[in-house]
């Protein structure tokens, strides 16, 4: 399982077991958390909530875009589900590679597609009330139904 | 009869995690509208659909048995 949805606080290292392989020199690590201050507004706490069973294929995906696009790379992701705190792990990815440039630009590849093809969404709780969020600024539309390539290779 | 889901705010408005419909045949463009129209659903031009785990395009025709789901613009991560 090197994709997964997770409704428990994710063990980090055990993201990162999933991914040593003999002939990496380089495991990159992302650990995306949860935020206090937005724009100055404060945060209490956030719910996300997943199509479970399409956001692991679409986690699959991404892992799959970056085998092909990375020679030798490997990826496990795991993101979480449910009420997170401030300072909560929202998402792990881990990603090895023969040379660390490949790790680094991959690791970072695979966060900006979680952000696009994912269905994931977040709840944000502030203290004078709630929202969910969209593309943080709820400026993409998608006149087709679905996202066009060029939303897809941004 | 088609499962259709739904998610984040739209789920917030139709009151109910899924709805199951009679979609064979219609447009995902067809549904979408009749469903706006029906529980007022707010910002659809922004939403994405799905067809068993998959994203399809407005013009996509839902069999009988297709799963739906309708996707707000995603905030993972």
């Amino acid at each position: 399982m090197m994709y997964e949805i997770s409704k428990e606080p994710i063990d980090i290292q055990a993201v990162i077991d999933k991914v040593v392989q003999r002939n990496a020199g380089a495991i990159t690590t992302f650990i995306g958390t949860v935020r206090e201050l937005t724009k100055g507004k404060k945060t209490l706490f956030l719910i996300y909530e997943a199509y479970e069973a399409m956001a692991v294929k679409k986690l699959a995906q991404i892992g799959e875009e970056i085998e092909q696009r990375w020679e030798g790379a490997c990826v496990a992701i795991t993101h979480r589900v449910g009420r997170l705190d401030i300072t909560d792990v929202a998402v792990v990815i881990a990603v090895s590679t023969p040379h660390r440039a490949d790790a680094y630009d991959a690791n970072r590849y695979a966060i900006e597609r979680i952000k696009e093809i994912v269905p994931i969404w977040k709840k944000e709780h502030w203290e004078e009330g709630e929202a969910w969020m969209g593309n943080q600024l709820e400026t993409v539309a998608y006149p087709s139904g679905k996202p066009e390539e060029s939303d897809l290779n941004e | 009869m088609n499962k259709v889901l739904f998610f984040a705010h739209l789920r917030d408005a139709v009151g109910e995690e899924f709805l199951t419909v009679d979609a064979g045949g219609k447009t995902v463009a067809e549904l979408k509208a009749e469903l706006a129209a029906k529980y007022d659903l707010p910002k659809m031009d922004t939403v994405m659909t799905a067809v068993n785990e998959e994203f399809a395009s407005n013009d996509e025709v839902i069999q009988d048995g297709d799963e739906i789901a309708f996707i707000p613009p995603v905030s993972g991560g």
